[in-house]
């Protein structure tokens, strides 16, 4: 399967409205817009309170001017106000749109909610007495029974049973999905339902803190959790916002001191004032800074991961190693038999032969492919087992081999150190020829299976790891992006160095267990990086909790997803590059806003200044480089060019600028050029357009 | 706090008497040593051994036969050596248009016939207000007032001029310039 | 512009670049502890004044307790220099029967000399005595410089160290940076002034005679002091005829030498380096302006060298040099091309052979404009402060650019030490907006830039605005701050923004037509100057400490690099765009409009 496709594939399946700007939300937004014009509200951001308090100023210098004894003419006052208002309404809708997005994420979560009548079992098991209560009344430890059609009451283990599970509630994903008991895929979600036979789960959670009451809470709560970058950043833009507030505010009196000492004109006006700082400080950033943590988040949430804080959503961009486990990310899930090496002596169709009976009652892939193996190479088909009066040997932990009795033959097959042991009991002797083949093999990054009939080995089977179409162009984007790549595997060296270089990951960890998992990441923290993974099963994790971004698979265990900042719906590996975009992007958005808001500044001095400053100085008009009609016009057209440019940036934040995979330097010359020195030039067009606007409509 | 004080103190009485008393009473100690005449402020004496001037310090000229060097804005009067001082007027203070036409028609006055433009460090005022030197274009601009004044040929009085003009400081460095005080000395000696 | 000018400026650059490496790889052992063989002698000094103060100079300091020291250091220096002042006329050394200075004053010049400013109220041959200006005045420019240097190799130390809580030795990278490296190299500058004609004596001042005797009006005293009035009310005047010279003298090389290289600039006499005795030759001045920016340039390969990576100190030093050099080819044309008002008056401006030509009002002849227009631009991006020439009598777009270069922060150079750590913040904001320009938490030099060195920052930055618009605005709004202004129209609110601009960062040089020795101007330039320097070395400290205690992120190709041409731009552009923005407004009102008037 190729890995691209498969990111379109899930996009297309989110469970939130797929167009940026649907209706219904826009319309909430605009309602949203002014709702959030309270002083508490605006608090929270203080660049947009500045602009705030300006035009509540601004206002009252109106009524002034009304009754007549402005500083300034009433409708010029009027203008500025209601400008000054919409860049503070403009603001708050650039938050409402990115709000409303996450809400109708929530709703959807919630119509999951319902309450569900639960059937509590007497005794954990099947068959036992139950009696029905509601699901909200379930608490951790209780063990109820759910059968076809029923809506699971609570997350949590399935204890027994095999059923097929629609959990397209909470993921979008229409295909149901297998639980049953034991294993990794034994966890279960409240509110998706069992579409066929039955189960009996162990609650896990007691009421409102089930995976459902979290990821609603998360997405209501993402606005008001600030992300230590957002944190730092704001605190930068409000030393911006003191310096732009201090470089007004002594214009006042230098202006007094300039009208007296020219001898000439007026001392600027507290509205040419409040509009020259409100043109200065970042309104551009400040006003969309909330609106670009919030829509990342749901940035991730369309790519089906729900984050348990937006810090990890930020943490993601700042991911040094990435930690791959290989089987299903790295290599297609399941390895296939691709040949019969036979040891001297040994006819490979003989040995073709008793891998296929050996494997006719094997159910799992590579059992299976072998027997598909068999029938491409010599035609052999299916045998009726039965009719061979052959018992099938399972495989089993302590023998760590599988096979079958015949009448008068034992076969087995299993690894190499397994088969050794048994041919050895049997009282035969493991050749030295074969061990060669089996090093052979490891060595091409194949898995050897060794094929034995009574104290004989015949053999080899070369199972194949299948290394995933695309990812090995993916690695060295993540190479680009400054993350090291590494791979995690139980194989042994052999095998997983030469599927390492396969795949084109920068490292690997063989014959991995939890210990050395979570060992390789404590070393990489060491050295001050920072280390993301994935996991599904219960042994991920101790290793997910000590990661800094720990994606947990959706089907993967409850003790998985707990242990990780996120969870990914469609238990897809391969989602931790998008994750590590989407946070990187979420912070390039808010750099180059805020590169860009700063540099407006300059075209918006020349504008200002002169007209300002008109009276006292008209010398200072030779800075008047745009040409603009009047000095009214030219700071209204300033104060319009910056509340327009809030709503023309709106879905550059919310969509998140395009993060390329080039080094750090190249990704900072073209955002600098883009952001930077685009952010001088567009206020130079943009001011002198609306001003041309102005005059021509009269206005001016 | 003590803990921070009697550290503090102590260090500040250290360095007080390493570059306090120790480091200036050594420089002195080299400098009377080695360069006693510049250390003393480069005195000019006269025959008898007076001291008549420093050859780094101006002195106000304001008679015909002299050299006139840069303006002084040191008060109360130019040139006073006590008290150094520039004229802190801004360019296009009105004040400061005054003081250069009263300079300029005070040297046209001295020389009606020269109509060249006046050489701009003629009738600007120095930094120090004790600046000891002019241009050579300055010095030229008052040669034949001089002579005149004098009654001597001009270009003598160029030749001399020029024997006490320095160039710029090996080779490059600084302005051509020369030093008045020098020049009317020499200016004296010729009579 | 004359190519002899286009060489002058070539070599002063070349010259100060080509000592970097030298002098700040030997700073750099220094401050590594290694031992100098043959100053080895030194370090025997240096550990009797470890003994003698009491200091154990092994044991480490938190940020805090490095703070602490410093602080009360540079607080006990400042009452000593208070103290010398007032009491100056019962102690010895004071020939010329030099009065106490007044409180204000004594307190301005006080936190001057203590804040590396050398803000000068006052004129110094009719001021202070000769025991003043040793034992006070040169002593604290030796401690103001080397309290920069402990602070920047504090934050250096910052960097380099991981996992720790301290951040190095006060007392011990104080009495170092003075004792093997301000001190030899003031020795050494002194001589080679005093060689050039500078004075060093304690002799009284020297009378002579004058060649023409000078004659000149005042205003009679009656036997009550009083001026005496004529019949029609006017002061009747008295002529004096002067027929002798009093040169003043004194041991100024020695405090010349530290003045320049500790970036201190307070000048022995009035008029500063534009004093014969104080920079009597264009060598003499070449070396004065070599000094300025010698020990601040080369702690940028210091700063280099400690890191472990010396491209770091050169892209830092390369910015510095990008900024400096192009605003000296703005500020010595607008010198040169000289005053529209003086030509039409029937001056000659043009530059020749035999005149430098351009604005020669309050500059020297031996210096010309280059190097007036040079030292302008020299002395205000350090914090040093000194003249060569009156800068009030510049240009509006000379005197402009010098006043930027203070408003900038003093971070182009800048003093020694505080501007290489003032630019580090800068560097520290840069780097923070381009790390999230390229998606990653930002870091610098393996350390993490969070929001605790982020809110430093940001503290450190509102220094310039805040105290020099802020003063500016005070002063421009009471009488007793208009009543000092010399010049009039939008010069005269240059000359209160150029105060502010200097007191505010602590670079010390004046449009010296205001009268800034009033009750008022003292108060509020010596509360400037405090601000100025402790607002900034004190969040300076704390970032080191926060630093020392973080781990060091090893870089990879997602780091971005900090020595290459791009970072040098953005810290460039990251400078300019916060003082461009910061002060366009009050420029405007200023030198601006004043160039504009002067050239309609």
């Amino acid at each position: 399967m190729n890995v691209m496709s498969k990111r379109s594939a899930s996009a297309s399946k989110k469970p939130v409205p797929a167009s940026l700007f649907d209706s219904r939300i826009l319309l909430e937004a605009l309602a949203d817009a002014f709702r959030k014009l309270t002083p508490k509200q605006q608090s929270k951001n203080p660049v947009m309170f500045v602009v705030y308090i300006g035009s509540i100023l601004t206002t009252f210098l109106w009524f002034q001017a009304l009754s007549g004894k402005g500083e300034a003419p009433a409708g010029f006052t009027l203008a500025v106000t209601l400008w000054l208002w919409f860049t503070v309404l403009f603001a708050n809708f650039a938050e409402a749109v990115a709000e409303g997005r996450s809400k109708a994420q929530a709703a959807f979560l919630r119509s999951a909610k319902r309450d569900i009548a639960a059937k509590k079992l007497d005794e954990p098991r099947y068959g036992s007495n139950y009696s029905k209560i509601a699901g909200s009344t379930l608490r951790r430890g209780d063990v109820v029974l759910i059968e076809a059609g029923d809506f699971i009451p609570g997350d949590g283990d399935v204890i027994e049973g095999v059923a097929s599970v629609d959990e397209s509630a909470i993921t979008g994903e229409s295909a149901p999905v297998i639980r049953e008991s034991g294993g990794d895929f034994s966890s279960v979600t409240g509110g998706t339902r069992v579409l066929s036979d039955w189960l009996v789960v162990s609650i896990t959670v007691n009421p409102g803190e089930t995976f459902l009451d979290r990821m609603i809470a998360m997405v209501e709560s993402a606005k008001r959790q600030k992300t230590p970058n957002e944190i730092a950043l704001t605190i930068l833009l409000v030393a911006l916002t003191l310096v732009f507030l201090l470089a007004t505010a002594t214009l006042l009196p230098f202006s007094l001191y300039s009208v007296e000492a020219a001898g000439a004109g007026q001392p600027i006006s507290v509205t040419v004032l409040v509009a020259l700082l409100v043109c200065l400080i970042p309104t551009t950033i400040g006003g969309l800074l909330s609106a670009i943590g919030v829509a990342g988040i749901g940035r991730m949430m369309q790519k089906n991961v729900i984050a348990t804080s937006g810090r990890a959503v930020e943490a993601a961009g700042d991911v040094d190693v990435l930690l791959l486990d290989k089987t299903g990310t790295i290599t297609l899930g399941n390895r296939q038999a691709s040949a019969f090496i036979p040891i001297k002596g040994v006819p490979e169709k003989n040995l073709a032969d008793a891998a296929q009976l050996a494997s006719l009652a094997d159910e799992t892939p590579e059992g299976r492919s072998i027997v598909v193996l068999a029938k491409q190479k010599f035609g052999f088909r299916e045998r009726d087992m039965r009719a061979l009066g052959a018992t099938f040997v399972h495989f089993s932990a302590q023998t760590r081999m599988s096979g079958v009795n015949l009448e008068s033959r034992q076969i087995r097959k299993g690894a190499a150190d397994a088969i050794r042991m048994y041919v050895e009991e049997q009282g035969g002797k493991f050749p030295q020829a074969v061990q060669t083949l089996v090093n052979n093999v490891a060595r091409r990054g194949s898995t050897p299976l060794v094929v034995a009939e009574g104290g004989h080995a015949l053999g080899v089977i070369e199972l194949k790891d299948i290394v995933k179409g695309g990812i090995k162009e993916r690695f060295a984007e993540l190479r680009q992006m400054g993350i090291k790549t590494i791979m995690i595997t139980g194989d042994n060296r052999l095998t997983a160095a030469a599927i390492a270089a396969e795949a084109g990951v920068d490292d690997f960890l063989a014959e991995a267990t939890p210990e050395a998992k979570l060992k390789l990441i404590r070393e990489h923290q060491a050295d001050g990086r920072l280390v993301a993974m994935t996991g599904d099963g219960t042994n991920d994790a101790p290793a997910l909790a000590q990661a800094d971004v720990a994606v947990a698979m959706n089907s993967g265990t409850q003790a998985a997803k707990e242990a990780g900042n996120m969870v990914d719906l469609d238990s897809n590996p391969t989602k931790l590059i998008e994750i590590v975009e989407t946070g990187k992007q979420m912070l390039m958005t808010r750099g180059a806003l805020t590169t860009f808001s700063i540099a407006n500044d300059v075209a918006k001095y020349f504008a200002i200044i002169p007209a300002a400053f008109a009276t006292t100085y008209p010398e200072l008009n030779v800075l008047n480089v745009m040409g603009l009609a009047t000095p009214d016009s030219a700071i209204l057209s300033a104060v319009i060019f910056n509340a327009l440019i809030i709503i023309a940036l709106i879905p550059l934040a919310l969509k998140g600028i395009r993060y390329k995979p080039v080094g750090a330097a190249t990704l900072l010359q073209n955002n600098l050029l883009i952001y930077g020195v685009g952010g001088l030039i567009v206020p130079f067009i943009g001011i002198k357009t609306i001003d041309l606007l102005l005059v021509g409509l009269g206005l001016a | 706090m003590f803990k921070v004080i009697k550290p503090a103190a102590m260090m500040l009485v250290m360095l007080t008497l390493l570059t306090g008393v120790i480091y200036p009473a050594l420089v002195t100690g080299l400098a009377q040593a080695l360069f006693p005449a510049q250390a003393n402020g480069s005195l000019i004496r006269d025959s008898q051994g007076k001291a008549v001037g420093s050859a780094l310090i101006g002195q106000s000229f304001s008679n015909g036969k002299y050299f006139w060097g840069r303006p002084s804005a040191t008060a109360p009067y130019p040139y006073n050596a006590g008290a150094s001082s520039g004229s802190n007027l801004g360019p296009i203070n009105p004040a400061l248009a005054d003081a250069v036409k009263t300079r300029i028609e005070a040297l046209r006055a001295a020389d009606p016939e020269n109509k060249t433009p006046v050489p701009v460090d003629l009738v600007t005022a120095s930094g120090s207000g004790l600046d000891p030197h002019i241009s050579p274009a300055a010095a030229e601009y008052q040669v034949n007032r001089i002579a005149k004044a004098r009654r001597i040929d001009p270009d003598k009085l160029r030749e001399m001029v020029r024997s006490h003009t320095e160039g710029r400081q090996w080779g490059f460095l600084g302005e051509p310039k020369a030093n008045v005080l020098a020049l009317n000395r020499a200016l004296d000696a010729i009579r | 512009m004359t190519s002899n000018g286009f060489l002058q400026i070539a070599v002063y650059v070349i010259v100060l670049l080509g000592l970097a490496k030298p002098l700040g790889g030997y700073m750099a052992r220094i401050y590594r502890d290694k031992s100098i063989r043959p100053m080895r002698w030194v370090g025997s000094i240096e550990s009797l004044i470890y003994r003698l103060g009491g200091v154990k100079p092994e044991q480490e300091m938190r940020w805090t307790e490095y703070a602490a020291a410093l602080l009360v250091f540079n607080l006990l220096g400042l009452i000593a220099v208070y103290a010398l002042q007032r009491f100056q006329s019962y102690l010895p050394l004071n020939p010329q029967h030099l009065a106490a200075v007044t409180p204000d004053s004594a307190f301005n010049t006080a936190v001057s000399f203590a804040t590396n400013t050398n803000w000068q109220g006052y004129g110094g041959e009719t001021t202070m005595s000769y025991l003043t200006q040793t034992l006070g005045l040169t002593v604290q420019n030796f401690a103001s410089a080397a309290t920069g240097m402990a602070v920047l190799v504090a934050l250096i130390r910052g960097f380099i160290r991981r996992n720790q809580e301290t951040i190095g030795n006060f007392w011990v990278d104080m009495t170092r940076s003075t004792l093997y490296i301000l001190l030899p190299l003031s020795l050494l500058l002194a001589l080679a002034l005093v060689a050039q004609g500078v004075v060093q004596t304690f002799s009284p001042y020297q009378t002579v005679a004058l060649a023409e005797a000078v004659s000149y009006e005042q205003p009679k005293l009656g036997a009550d002091g009083q001026p005496v009035k004529n019949h029609e009310g006017k002061p009747v005047l008295e002529k004096i005829e002067v027929r002798e010279q009093t040169l003043a003298l004194g041991p100024a090389a020695s405090q010349i030498a530290i003045k320049q290289l500790g970036t201190n600039g307070g000048g022995f006499f009035n008029v500063n380096s534009a004093h014969p005795f104080e920079n009597p030759t264009p060598l003499s001045n070449f070396l004065e302006m070599l000094s300025i920016l010698l020990i601040p340039a080369a702690l940028c390969y210091t700063f280099g060298a400690m890191v472990g990576d010396t491209r770091q100190g050169w892209a830092i030093l390369a910015a510095m040099t990008v900024i400096f050099v192009a605003l000296v080819f703005v500020t010595v044309p607008a010198e040169q091309y000289g005053n529209p008002v003086l030509a039409s008056l029937g001056t000659d401006q043009a530059p020749s052979a035999a005149q430098p030509g351009g604005n020669m009002e309050g500059k020297e002849t031996r210096f010309g404009i280059v190097n007036s227009a040079l030292w302008a631009v020299v002395t205000t991006s350090a914090s040093n402060g000194s003249v060569n020439a009156m800068h009030d009598s510049f240009t509006p777009i000379g005197g402009m650019i010098p006043m930027w270069l203070m408003q900038l922060g003093e971070v182009v150079y800048g003093g020694v030490g505080s501007g290489l750590y003032g630019m580090i913040v800068f560097a520290l904001v840069a780097v923070f907006v381009a790390g999230l320009m390229i998606g990653r938490t930002p870091e610098y030099l393996g350390k993490k830039i969070e929001a605790f060195e982020m809110k430093m920052a940001s503290v450190a930055i509102l220094i310039p605005p805040l105290v020099v618009l802020g003063g500016a605005a005070i002063a421009v709004m009471v009488a007793a701050g208009k009543s000092s202004v010399f010049n009039p129209g939008a010069h005269g609110f240059s000359e209160v923004l150029y105060a502010f601009s200097s007191a505010g960062n602590n670079n010390g040089s004046a449009f010296a037509g205001l009268s800034a020795n009033t009750p008022f101007y003292n108060f509020m330039l010596g509360l400037a100057m405090l601000f100025a320097r402790y607002w900034l070395a004190v969040p300076v400290l704390a970032i080191a400490g926060s630093l020392a205690a973080k781990k060091i992120v090893p870089a990879g190709s997602g780091t971005l690099p900090t020595h290459t041409p791009l970072f040098m731009a953005l810290l460039i552009g990251t400078v300019l765009m916060v003082g461009a923005l910061t002060f366009i407004p009050a420029l405007a009102l200023g030198p601006i409009v004043e160039h504009l008037q002067m050239t309609k």
